[in-house]
């Protein structure tokens, strides 16, 4: 059995009901609350045991030492080449290391895309 | 005057101009309601201007196999032709710029020049898609334009006239006429989208196999020529469409005459842009059966059906 | 007219990835066609060797974006099978809640490609609208729309809440009441009827004779489903049905797509009413035992089977995978002749190809000789620069840039 135009009741239906596209990037997408997006990272837990550093599959995670002080530690992230699998936060035993919701981090140069969080 | 008018009527209204912007607002049109029938925001209201100042600024390519010359003219005789046939269409009114009896056959060879245009352009491309798609669209020109003529001359006998301004003329004066020509419009709407090259006639261009068939090495202005012509063709269908099947409130106030133009031509838009929506495309060779099998002989019911008409009704 | 052969790849419209297609055509049919491989090898098996085993779940999950699921649990099956770990049945449950999901999103995906190969893209707009669904669902769940990175050594990382529960249900119902409206327009709607019946025929002898998988043997009526033949997570306790179909052609694989998503609702529901309480992960060593396993599991495409070599150390000594689509990929060329032009890109789209989660590296092997021998990077290199040279084109100017071969 077939019909010609079968979908069209549905479009013309379609043509009154709101668009389910958003005009990105005017309106802004909003992700979950625990989204994997960008790393946020507590300098007070830090204990620089550089587990994060050695889990991380795409080698994007350092921990360094803050010059000219005691046991205090920063983190540089390669935005570059993170792939977001949040591997470093579920292995981080002090919980330094948490996920944000910012998704929009594309850049221009490689040169910029190393930051500290 | 005589040639400061036919000057004015060539290059502002109902010329290139007019037909130049009308054939941008049609397509975003057309473009915004595709969208809205796919549940989609769609273009904005400049896009298809944008589209063109874009590739207008951009580096024309030209295939150091295909043959200069043709690649650089086909385009512009797409356009011309197309633009040129508007002069015989009714659009102010039931008065088009200029008419003679036997203009329907002149508008309808114009109009087959752009498809003619598609199969050199893809022919002079030398590559091998384009070359696939220029064939498509021969063979494709074959399956509609008899349907489409058909379907054209039927009204035409009826109101017993070869003339496009004439045959409005009469049929503003006998509205009820022209339910008569309901099969020949279906015919006619249909027919059209096999000319513009639209689902479920796009055979030639077929994206996913040919990757836009003739147009495939076109690039930069030349492409922006094309897509004008393609704009322009589809104004001229659209208004021969309103002036033959829709032939009623014609006014002749001009602002008001104008604005039942528009909402003519934008119906039959909209009709266009809901048979693109809804269709899957065809092959080629379901595409010429369809034609031959249903399109051609339903254009011949309406043409009898015309006759007998005309012989009870006079 | 005469043949001519009209090279469909390594870039088309039709191809979302690279993959080379080379047909012979008299007038518009297809007289014979070639498929050639191995344009996006990325050398993910060799790279699974030098990273540790948690590192790898992350590395194997990303061999496609849309099965990424089926890469990391075929990959965690194996691990867990040497380490002698059986996981928690609740761990289970998630992971088979997942892997259904992930089977949803993409069979609406190919519905939606397969309305676009055929010029149909309403179709395309509404199936990828309602992709949309499942994809938040997925976000919601595992914290990405791809490469979710649910699974873990030993379990999963993320637990379900019962409001979850409530919304994937929810959508889970929207989304029943669509899919049964596309197998109407599916199987009703004239001009996709004419376009995919009979298209790209693959009897029930030539799918088992050319090893097809997945929903391209199904459809061709061989009851052939990993889910039920070697059940994997919590497949065993979930009654669920094989879809077949004895259309054999393109309209078949879409139809027994369309009903799996329905089966894939069942399975969701069933597994969402009974989710066993429990712990998420048991405790796996780093280091694996040495051994030899190999795991199968049914991606939305067919059987894909990883194997995995240990050697006592943190890093695996080899990782193999045969995706589904390689299983798929030889009755391609079968199906293609005789077809039309126009049938091509449905054609090949109907197996769902995933190119690039396929491709291998090409050993060329001289039998008179008995040699091996292969082309490295520098060397495939130098051989393109002077394949151009010879047609014309002088890349030899920038043939410093990336000397390093990165």
């Amino acid at each position: 059995m077939s019909k010609i135009g079968k979908i069209l009741p549905v479009a013309l239906k379609t043509l009154f009901t709101k668009p389910s596209t958003e005009a990105y990037p005017y309106v802004k997408k909003l992700v979950e609350d625990d989204f994997r997006g960008k790393l946020e990272f507590n300098c007070d837990v830090c204990i620089g045991c550089n587990i994060c550093t050695r889990v991380c599959p795409a080698k994007a995670i350092t921990i360094e030492k803050v010059e000219g002080e005691e046991k205090k530690f920063k983190a540089i992230v390669h935005l570059d080449r993170c792939i977001y699998c949040a591997q470093c936060v579920d292995s981080c035993p002090k919980k330094a290391l948490k996920t944000t919701q910012a998704f929009e981090l594309a850049g221009f140069e490689t040169g910029n895309m190393t930051v500290e969080v | 005057m005589e040639d400061k008018l036919s000057l004015f009527y060539i290059l502002i209204f109902p010329g290139f101009i007019f037909l130049s912007l009308y054939g941008l607002l049609i397509e975003y049109v057309d473009r915004k309601l595709y969208a809205r029938f796919q549940n989609r925001v769609g273009p904005r209201w400049y896009q298809p201007l944008a589209d063109i100042i874009k590739l207008a600024s951009k580096e024309t390519i030209i295939p150091r196999q295909a043959d200069n010359r043709m690649f650089r003219w086909i385009p512009v005789f797409a356009l011309a032709a197309a633009s040129t046939s508007v002069l015989y269409v009714p659009i102010w009114g039931t008065n088009s710029a200029s008419s003679f009896d036997g203009d329907i056959l002149v508008v309808m060879y114009l109009l087959t020049i752009p498809t003619l245009t598609f199969f050199l352009a893809g022919w002079y491309s030398k590559s091998i898609f384009a070359t696939v798609g220029a064939i498509r669209a021969l063979t494709q020109l074959f399956a509609y334009e008899v349907p489409l003529l058909m379907a054209l001359l039927a009204p035409a006998l009826l109101a017993n006239t070869w003339s496009f301004t004439k045959m409005a003329e009469f049929y503003s004066h006998h509205p009820l006429y022209s339910v008569f020509n309901i099969i020949g419009f279906v015919v006619a709407i249909i027919a059209v989208q096999g000319k513009l090259e639209r689902v479920p006639f796009d055979i030639p261009e077929a994206e996913t196999e040919l990757a836009g068939g003739p147009f495939v090495e076109y690039s930069g202005r030349l492409l922006a020529i094309f897509r004008m012509a393609i704009d322009v063709e589809m104004v001229v269908v659209a208004s021969i469409i309103a002036a033959v099947y829709i032939p009623f409130f014609y006014n002749a106030v001009p602002v008001l005459g104008f604005l039942i133009y528009v909402i003519k031509t934008m119906f039959v838009v909209l009709i266009l842009a809901a048979i693109r929506s809804i269709f899957a495309r065809l092959r080629i060779e379901q595409m010429i059966n369809f034609c031959w099998k249903y399109l051609a002989p339903l254009a011949i019911l309406q043409i009898i059906i015309n006759i007998i008409a005309k012989g009870v009704l006079k | 007219m005469g043949k001519v052969v009209v090279p469909v790849g390594p870039q088309h419209p039709a191809l979302k990835e690279p993959e080379g297609f080379s047909l012979t055509l008299e007038g518009e049919k297809v007289v014979s066609a070639t498929v050639r491989l191995g344009y996006n090898h990325r050398g993910i098996e060799k790279a699974c060797e030098e990273r540790t085993y948690t590192q790898n779940i992350y590395l194997i999950e990303r061999i496609c974006g849309i099965c990424s699921h089926t890469h990391s649990t075929c990959f965690i099956q194996c691990v867990e099978e040497l380490a002698g770990v059986e996981i928690t049945s609740r761990a289970a449950y998630i992971r088979t809640l997942v892997g259904e999901l992930e089977r949803i999103h993409s069979h609406l995906l190919w519905l939606g490609v397969a309305g676009h190969e055929i010029g149909f893209d309403t179709l395309f707009m509404y199936s990828w609208r309602d992709r949309e669904l499942v994809m938040d669902l997925l976000a919601m769940l595992t914290g990405n729309r791809v490469n979710y990175g649910i699974n873990t050594i030993g379990g999963v990382r993320r637990d379900v809440s019962s409001e979850q529960i409530k919304d994937i249900l929810k959508t889970v119902d929207k989304l029943e009441e669509r899919t049964k409206y596309y197998i109407e327009v599916l199987t009703q709607e004239t001009t996709i009827v004419q376009r995919l019946a009979g298209v790209g025929r693959l009897s029930k002898e030539d799918a088992i004779r050319l090893g097809a998988a997945g929903p391209t043997a199904r459809a061709a009526g061989v009851k052939r489903d990993t889910r039920k033949d070697d059940p994997y997570a919590a497949y065993g306790e979930v009654p669920f049905e094989v879809i077949t179909d004895q259309n054999s052609d393109v309209l078949g694989r879409g139809i027994v797509r369309v009903k799996e998503l329905m089966e894939s609702y069942k399975i969701i529901r069933y597994v969402l009413e009974r989710l066993p309480e429990g712990e998420l992960t048991v405790k796996v060593p780093k280091k694996i035992p040495a051994g030899e396993a190999i795991s199968r599991y049914e991606a939305p495409r067919g059987e894909d089977v990883h194997y995995v070599k240990s050697n006592g150390t943190e890093m695996p000594e080899r990782v193999k995978v045969r995706a589904p689509t390689l299983a798929n990929l030889s009755s391609i060329s079968h199906m293609l002749e005789g077809g039309y032009l126009a049938d091509v890109p449905i054609i090949i789209a109907a197996i769902d190809p995933c190119f690039s989660c396929t491709d291998r590296m090409i050993t060329v092997t001289d039998r008179e000789k008995d040699s091996k021998s292969m082309l490295d990077w520098n060397k495939l290199r130098a051989y393109s620069i002077d394949w151009h040279k010879e047609r014309g084109l002088d890349f030899s100017a920038i043939s410093h840039l990336r000397e390093d071969g990165r």
